[in-house]
């Protein structure tokens, strides 16, 4: 909260809240050093506009020894070089906590990996055919209404200068195409980018040949002007995947895995989690997560296993206890023994089951790709019969058969398919963003449009993953009261739920917390203990009813008892209603325990559910029903969870999942409510409208155009004037779904 | 018509120029981050302090 009082942003945007229970990620381990300087790549959460700019960088200048600091806004990357020694990480990542910004290192790997070497040539590629389309066109264009007038010396020149131009450039911007149709070709298959390569490469051929033959036309404006085209296409389908990929990294950026290693002489120091060896001591603080498996060394504490199991009650951890990875530490400070290093953890292990999973999903056929599969073999017979038709029917001669069959190849090319599948995807990768939901690839669309049952997760997915109070009512005040002033010092889910159900207030006097009991302190004078039934005295254990309790005592006076549940988000229940009306069957899959997560089915109006399936049971069942041909979606959010979001026809996680389950979903919902599964599944059912009726626009338009050129009627003006018409249209239904429905809040 | 013989040099001439610009931009990071582009024009308020670090940028 703090955070957002201190910002003053113009945009009126305000910086994503830190989130409460993490600290800084330590970025020491992070700093490249070279010739006596340290550099350091930060990710900036929040940063929006010109101030921010502003901010950031004066403080960083500010800190001693810094040399540069440079703010990318539009990939919120802050990018620092200092004198080494000058200034630590940690007091960096400190003044830009201090701005209410929140920052995250960058694996200097990451970085590596960073350049978007594809994103350029593809860039360039559309340059050069840019700036040869326009050029060929002048050309073109001055042959084709000079007509009559123009003596045939002045013709030759003209196509003389475009072969110029259009040959090499062609050669040049069809790289992409020709590259990826060879390797189609060497797999035995057919994509669309065969229909495409054949198409320029007999364009520019034909037309050689017809400038030493003498012939009156030239395509050499219609062998760049696809290429152009479909390389506006090739570009934005590019730069979708790249942006979905970087707000991807930028979320594992803020996952930093990075521990606390102990050394012999008891100091701690910070390393990478990939550096962790088997034996390594670590010290956890409340709020790390447990980098690798291990056991508990020393210390008493309370653990979230939220993200790991799905159980929502936090479970006590003393020594001897095993840790698995992704646990969260949550009350007191543990030391831990490593028992595997980051590859054998438990993350790793699930990691292979998602590698096994994504493998059928791999298989999944865009609507691209099956149109093309039916469309290339259709049009490759339709320019041989075109071929064997003028030579053998029309006897017509060797030269006017291939200049027809050309035609053909060339008026079906596919502009409109190219480009109809990138534009609806960016359009509407764009509109889910600006409703807070990051899609990470094109076909994710399609997926989600045809599932036809939709699996939750329970605990940080239907519920916000954290204890809310349930029984104010029933505490009397002054015991409520109590019990706010005694929490305030704990770090307990527990705790924290009570001091969120009271607002600020004073810590009472003296409080201190006992690790696994509760809290003892001072209230009015007389001693006060919060916590388990035995710290508080309670001695009737069958008076527990199901969920979590705390019990509060003061002085001789009964114990009283706080009762807390995971309460489902604000909008879940609608979500749900919503959902079914769609035709999306709900169904719970949870590994809480089964009152728990009867509840919820119950509260939520969910009839198909199922409690204590560990992840492969999980897996197991999404398995099921993709064999039954059902399409299941799924929503999860913790590691337990990744193998079946990664075997789900779709799947979605939120913002605060585990790493591993945001690489392996398809969208990524940020925010507390839940609505963003909706807005999903309805873009994408409008995506592939548009999309189908783009592909019915392409199917009517050749329906039209190949007659024309099968008679061999088409001429290179008629062939420019259809190929920029179609990827116009195409483009202009694809807009329609950013409407102004969509604008609307 | 023989007009045409440095008329179209000149119009490839003007494109390659376009080209080459187009080129140079990408290559030397005008589109790396269009949108601190857009916000960097409004500061003002600390000339000094910016162009120290600009220096400091440029002897690097």
């Amino acid at each position: 909260m703090s955070a957002s009082a201190t910002i003053a942003c113009p945009s009126g945007l305000e910086p994503a809240a830190p989130s409460e229970n993490s600290g800084d990620i330590d970025a020491a381990p992070f700093v490249r050093r070279a010739k006596g300087t340290a550099s350091l790549d930060l990710a900036i959460f929040g940063a929006k506009c010109a101030g921010c700019i502003a901010k950031i960088e004066k403080a960083m200048m500010g800190l001693g020894g810094m040399q540069s600091a440079r703010l990318n806004l539009s990939t919120g990357r802050l990018s620092l070089a200092w004198r080494d020694g000058a200034v630590s990480a940690a007091d960096v990542m400190k003044a830009i906590r201090a701005l209410g910004y929140r920052a995250a290192p960058f694996d200097p790997q990451l970085i590596e990996a960073d350049h978007d070497a594809e994103g350029r040539s593809l860039l360039r590629a559309l340059g050069v055919a840019g700036f040869a389309t326009a050029n060929v066109m002048l050309l073109s264009i001055s042959v084709w209404s000079g007509g009559t007038e123009m003596g045939e010396a002045t013709v030759r020149l003209m196509h003389w200068a475009s072969a110029v131009i259009a040959v090499p450039s062609a050669l040049y911007a069809g790289r992409p195409f020709f590259r990826s149709a060879l390797a189609a070709l060497k797999r035995g298959r057919a994509n669309m980018d065969v229909p495409i390569s054949l198409a320029v490469i007999l364009a520019l051929t034909l037309s050689i040949h017809e400038f030493f033959a003498g012939g009156p036309h030239a395509y050499f404006d219609a062998a760049v002007m696809l290429l152009f085209f479909l390389l506006i296409g090739r570009y934005l389908d590019h730069r979708l995947r790249w942006r979905a990929r970087e707000a991807a990294r930028d979320v594992l950026a803020l996952q930093a895995a990075t521990a606390r290693r102990l050394d012999a002489d008891g100091g701690a120091v910070s390393v990478p989690a990939r550096e962790i060896r088997f034996g390594d001591r670590l010290l956890l603080a409340p709020g790390d997560r447990v980098p690798v498996d291990g056991v508990v060394a020393e210390g008493v504490s309370y653990a979230d296993l939220a993200l790991v199991t799905g159980e929502s009650a936090p479970v006590k951890c003393a020594q001897g206890d095993a840790l698995s990875a992704g646990v969260v530490n949550l009350s007191s400070t543990l030391v831990m023994v490593a028992t595997k290093t980051l590859d054998t953890s438990l993350i790793a292990e699930l990691a292979r089951l998602m590698e096994a999973s994504e493998e059928t999903r791999g298989r999944y056929r865009r609507l691209a790709d099956r149109a093309a599969g039916f469309y290339v073999p259709v049009v490759h017979s339709l320019a041989v019969a075109t071929f064997a038709g003028w030579l053998f029917l029309a006897d017509a001669g060797l030269r006017v058969a291939a200049l027809n069959a050309i035609a053909v190849l060339i008026i079906t090319c596919p502009c409109a398919l190219g480009l109809a599948a990138p534009a609806v995807q960016i359009v509407a990768a764009g509109r889910l963003f600006k409703r807070g939901v990051l899609m990470k690839s094109g076909d994710a669309l399609e997926r989600l449009a045809e599932a036809q049952s939709i699996i939750f997760d329970k605990t940080g997915t239907l519920t916000l993953g954290r204890p809310m109070l349930t029984n104010r009512d029933e505490i009397p005040a002054d015991a409520f009261d109590a019990a706010a002033a005694l929490a305030r010092v704990s770090r307990h889910p527990l705790s924290r739920a009570v001091v969120v159900a009271a607002g600020p207030g004073e810590a009472a006097a003296d409080a201190a917390e006992f690790a696994g009991l509760g809290v003892e302190g001072t209230w009015r004078g007389q001693r006060a203990r919060f916590g388990s039934p035995e710290w508080a005295g309670v001695s009737a254990p069958g008076s527990q009813a199901p969920g979590m309790s705390a019990w509060l005592a003061i002085g001789d006076d009964a114990p009283v008892r706080f009762s807390f549940e995971d309460t489902p988000r604000a909008d879940a229940a609608a979500v749900i209603r919503t959902l079914s009306d769609m035709g999306l069957e709900p169904e719970l899959l949870s590994g809480d325990r089964t009152p728990v997560a009867a509840a919820m089915a119950r509260a939520l109006g969910i009839t198909r559910w199922r409690a204590e399936v560990g992840p492969r049971e999980k897996a197991a069942r999404i398995a099921e029903l993709v064999a039954a041909g059902a399409k299941p979606a799924m929503v999860g959010d913790g590691l337990n969870d990744a193998p079946s979001l990664a075997a789900a026809h779709a799947s979605l996680a939120p913002g605060t999942a585990a790493a591993a389950s945001q690489s392996a979903a398809d969208f990524v919902y940020l925010g507390d409510r839940l609505d963003g599964v909706v807005e999903a599944v309805k873009v994408s059912r409008k995506a592939r409208a548009r999309l189908i009726e783009n592909f019915a626009f392409a199917a009517l338009y050749n329906f039209i155009a190949i007659p024309i050129a099968v008679f061999g009627l088409v001429t290179p003006l008629i062939a420019a004037a259809a190929m920029s018409g179609s990827s116009v249209v195409v483009i202009l239904n694809a807009l329609r779904l950013s409407g102004k429905r969509g604008a609307k809040r | 018509m023989s007009g045409l013989l440095y008329l179209i040099p000149i119009a490839l001439f003007l494109g390659g120029v376009g080209l080459a610009a187009f080129l140079w931009a990408l290559k030397s990071g005008q589109f790396e981050d269009p949108e601190g582009a857009a916000a960097r024009i409004l500061l003002d308020d600390d000339l000094e302090a910016d162009e120290s670090s600009q220096r400091e940028r440029m002897s690097r």
